[in-house]
């Protein structure tokens, strides 16, 4: 009895020693929202808790005395607090406060894609994407085309971005503008991008309202990243019946330092012997390209050098519109070499700097002649509409630029960017022998741009940009603002506005230079929802025109150009794109609906622009069958009929009027590529390779992208591909050691 | 009165240990909850319980990598859990383990850690977190050649990669047997990992 009294008193005791205190109560951020998971403890104890789901804790100690109460939970900053346990339970409410983070911060995406930049949650697009979108033939601007906002325009080159012309949309490669990044063709016949998707890690499309950093685009800019060092040593090589190619990548052993050099050779002449083409072409469409890189890591950063150099040289003969039994005879003879250097740096201290140069040459060499049914050339001296077309034209671009920008953190992840660039450049024009002219230009700009970051939902750019061009003697101050806020898990709502600014084209300089900039403002308000696998937007534009260039007539064959044209574009764009919902299978949906009009050039009043639909939709598809080793890719485009209209010079009154007008058929175009890849799964295979088969236009839809009018305007002809599709069939072969496979190997 | 003294000296010796019995002691406990825990909330506070243990020890690096075990545990059991979130709190711990001692049962961690990442989209990731989820392994095997998880961690991802791509049963089942020879080498010091075998025999199983 004794014994059980003892042991009776002894756990009482112990009890007592030990009472177990409870601790509870609930945790929330500073919007009195509550925070599941945050982890509560007793510093330097065993105890505590997590919070539930709607931020309550409860634990239960044995500690006695003064304690740090502490919370802590990822992205949020702990808290500490002294408590002093008795022997009654204590409730104690705390409120953590959220620390800003880059990865959990809103970006400010209005107007933008970003495109391949895989750290962020609103990739969209990767070079591999772009090389296999159905139809694209690996052309970025192609795979670009099938994104919100961009028309389908296939008679001209560039992209048309929200009611605003090819010239609108300018290319940039590690900051630094490009000149010509199209491939030199015959008017009419449209053209694809000098770049392979490859050389690409990151692809920007803005829609509008793009930063401060870029100028010089009234519309869109479509922002390149070119890749660091490539993955491992190897050869290439391309065959095909269009392309000849090889070339050779070298990565350093201690994988600091690579160099490449690349070359190919297009010709189109066994293709069009085979598929028929409606231009008759005395001179087989030929290309010579070649490139060479070379990339160096630096101590917290990396030089990158890039260079292109393209010869060619094609002519055809159309039927003249004005004469039936005459031909237009077109030959052109293009050299282009590009030239970019650029070096990323992080200098530390929050420092980072990116500077850039570039040099590019461009030379138009074209001869026009009127031709008769013998090809012979002709001249009627009688009528200037048909002596007109005889002529010769060379024009050469050089452009020379260098770019630094620097970058500062300040608080938090704030940070500030500026810096300038200056561009010189010559366009040199001789006309026939007789009419010459040299356009220089002088032209620098100053930026700077703030990101502010209040909290990780709420997130501000605001920039601005002063530029001066020598040529225009005239300065600008462009101001750029931008804001976003995050309305949920990966979804956030966003609006830019900014003024740009963009001096008018060198065939309008060469007749005036008592010009000024073209403006145009936008507004943009963007709702984006992402996920992993799915992404979902939808955006409202409005963009003003001001000061476009206008064509001032003065007498039947003389005219001039003034800064009096206006215009607006508005719309709404939606885009949806799922990698989830079927297994192996991608696809995208875009749809744009645009109304704009514009006074420009002779357009008589505010009108619907020739180069833009009201409706635009694309589907892009993607399936690849693992067992097969082949994927399929099908796009499908749609476009509502384009206005098109002759404007004809009206002696009463000395001005232009619509003589004619009418709209298009609708567009439609399925595209399709295939792409089997054997080597897939072959072990230790030194040799990857890949068999491409693509058409364009597979169903033989009409496409008719406008018409043409004699200079009577009784005649019309309609504005046709040169063929009605595109066959392209390919093998690209690799040598190297697939990098996939080393991860595996390395392992074993 | 003479058990009275014997008890009072054995309070006496308890006291003297109370600092790494009460750690092995709450160790074992915690670790036994490994078995009867079910739901991503209850790996989370057990995680919690370990990160706490791993906080007041200042010297142990094993509460740690346990907590990060129930973290990864929770990340192949529960599919809809945000990975990326997962993994920023694996890493975590597995920093504070690394700054008491480097080992190859972190790395066995952060490979996990990676490698659910990367399965999110193994398409797009496969080159980020694929990457570093074999580099966590090759880490891993530079300090311990002979640690049997980070053999069945391989092993899992050959396994779980397309044929395609140069995985597949056939060239995991090696692997497998490799890890499985290891295991059965193994003796584990109390309180250290010694999970993976089973898992390893029967995936083996499943290569035959």
């Amino acid at each position: 009895m004794r014994k059980l009294i003892f042991f009776m008193l002894l756990s009482v005791i112990i009890c007592d020693l030990y009472g177990q205190v409870t601790i509870s109560g609930k945790i929330k951020d500073y919007k009195g929202k509550p925070v599941p998971g945050a982890s509560v403890s007793l510093k330097e104890t065993y105890d505590g808790a997590v919070s539930d789901s709607s931020g309550n804790y409860i634990f239960t100690t044995s500690e006695k005395g003064d304690f740090i109460f502490l919370v802590t939970n990822i992205g949020y900053r702990s808290s500490e607090q002294k408590i002093t346990i008795g022997t009654t339970a204590l409730s104690i409410d705390v409120s953590i406060k959220e620390e800003l983070s880059e990865l959990k911060a809103v970006t400010v995406i209005s107007g933008s894609f970003a495109a391949g930049d895989t750290k962020r949650a609103a990739t969209v697009l990767t070079s591999l994407d772009v090389v296999t979108v159905g139809g694209g033939n690996a052309d970025i601007t192609s795979a670009v085309r099938t994104l919100p906002g961009a028309q389908q325009i296939g008679e001209k080159e560039g992209l048309f971005v929200r009611g605003g012309t090819g010239a609108e949309t300018k290319q940039f490669i590690d900051g630094t503008l490009v000149n010509n990044p199209y491939f030199a063709n015959a008017p009419d016949l449209g053209s694809r991008g000098r770049f392979s998707p490859f050389l690409f890690k990151g692809t920007v499309f803005s829609t509008g309202g793009y930063s401060a950093l870029y100028g010089q685009a009234l519309s869109s800019a479509l922002i390149l990243e070119s890749i660091d060092l490539p993955e491992r040593s190897a050869a290439n090589l391309s065959v095909s019946p269009i392309i000849l190619g090889g070339g050779f990548q070298d990565l350093s052993k201690d994988k600091k330092a690579s160099w490449g050099v690349n070359y190919n050779y297009v010709n189109l002449v066994a293709y069009f012997n085979i598929v028929k083409q409606t231009p008759d072409y005395f001179t087989m469409p030929a290309f010579h390209n070649g490139d060479a890189n070379f990339r160096i890591k630096t101590k917290n950063g990396i030089i990158k050098y890039y260079t292109t150099f393209s010869k060619s040289d094609m002519g055809l003969r159309r039927q003249d519109i004005d004469s039936l039994s005459m031909k237009d005879a077109f030959g052109l003879k293009n050299i282009n070499w590009y030239n970019n250097i650029s070096w990323r740096e992080n200098l530390g201290k929050g420092w980072k700097m990116n500077l850039g140069a570039g040099y590019s040459t461009n030379t138009d060499d074209i001869n026009q002649q009127l031709q008769d049914q013998d090809n012979k050339q002709q001249f009627i001296t009688d009528k200037p509409w048909l002596q007109a077309k005889n002529f010769t034209l060379k024009n050469r671009q050089d452009l020379s630029q260098v770019k630094a920008v620097f970058e500062k953190r300040l608080f938090g992840i704030s940070t500030i960017r500026f810096g300038g660039e200056y561009m010189y450049s010559i366009n040199d024009n001789n006309y026939n022998d007789t009419l010459k002219s040299k356009l220089v230009d002088n032209f620098e700009s100053l930026f700077a741009e703030t990101d502010i970051y209040v909290t990780n939902d709420v997130a501000a750019k605001i920039g601005g940009r002063f530029e001066n061009s020598s040529i225009l003697g005239k300065v600008n101050f462009a101001p750029r603002i931008s804001l976003a806020y995050k309305v949920g898990n990966g979804a956030q709502v966003s609006a830019a506005y900014g003024i740009f600014y963009q001096k008018p084209e060198n065939q309008q300089l060469i007749y005036t230079r008592s010009l000024g900039y073209t403006k145009a403002t936008h507004y943009i308000l963007t709702y984006q929802k992402t996920t992993n696998d799915r992404i979902f937007r939808a955006e409202v534009f409005y963009k003003k025109y001001a000061d476009l260039i206008k064509t001032d007539a003065i007498t039947f064959n003389y005219f001039n150009y003034n800064n009096g044209g206006s215009g607006y574009a508005k719309g709404i764009e939606f885009f949806w794109r799922d990698k989830k919902s079927i297994k192996n299978f991608d696809y995208w949906i875009s749809y744009s609906y645009l109304d704009t009009k514009r006074e420009y050039l002779n357009y008589p009043q505010q009108l619907f622009p020739d180069f833009a639909a009201t409706h635009t939709a694309s589907v892009v598809t993607k399936r690849f069958f693992m067992d097969i080793k082949t994927g399929f890719n099908f796009t499908y485009s749609y476009a509502t009929g384009r206005p098109y209209y002759n404007f004809m010079y009206n002696g009463t009154g000395n001005k232009y009027v619509i003589a004619d007008q009418g709209k298009t058929n609708d567009y439609h175009s399925l595209g399709f590529s295939a792409n089997y890849v054997p080597s897939l799964g072959k072990q230790n295979s030194k040799l990857f390779w890949v068999l491409v088969a693509s058409v364009t236009n597979v169903l033989g839809n009409d496409i008719v992208y406008g018409y043409n009018y004699s200079y009577n305007g009784v005649n019309k002809m309609p504005i046709n591909p040169a063929a009605k599709r595109f066959y392209f069939i390919g093998v690209f072969f690799s040598w190297g050691v697939d990098r996939t496979e080393d991860a595996i190997n390395n392992n074993l | 009165m003479k058990k009275f003294i014997a008890a009072m000296a054995l309070l006496a010796t308890i006291s003297v240990n109370a600092q790494s019995e009460k750690y092995v002691q709450t160790m074992k406990t915690n670790l036994a909850k490994f078995d009867s825990v079910k739901t991503t909330a209850d790996y989370q506070a057990l995680a919690a319980t370990f990160e706490r243990i791993g906080d007041a020890e200042k010297t142990q690096w094993l509460p740690y990598y346990y907590a990060g075990l129930a973290l990864t545990t929770a990340g192949w059991m529960d599919q809809n859990m945000d990975k990326d979130a997962n993994a920023e709190k694996i890493k975590a711990v597995c920093t504070k383990a690394e700054a008491i001692e480097k080992n190859a049962e972190v790395y066995t961690i952060r490979n996990m850690a990676a490698t659910q990442q990367m399965i999110v989209d193994p398409q797009s990731r496969w080159m980020s977190y694929g990457q570093e989820a074999s580099g966590y392994l090759q880490k891993g095997m530079q300090l311990d050649a002979n640690n049997p998880r980070l053999y069945y961690l391989q092993a899992m991802s050959v396994f779980g990669t397309p044929e395609q791509f140069g995985g597949g049963k056939a060239k995991a089942k090696p692997i497998f047997e490799k890890a499985i020879a290891l295991f059965k080498a193994e003796t584990p010091k109390p309180l250290y990992p010694h999970w993976g075998q089973k898992e390893a025999e029967a995936k083996l199983a499943e290569c035959q």
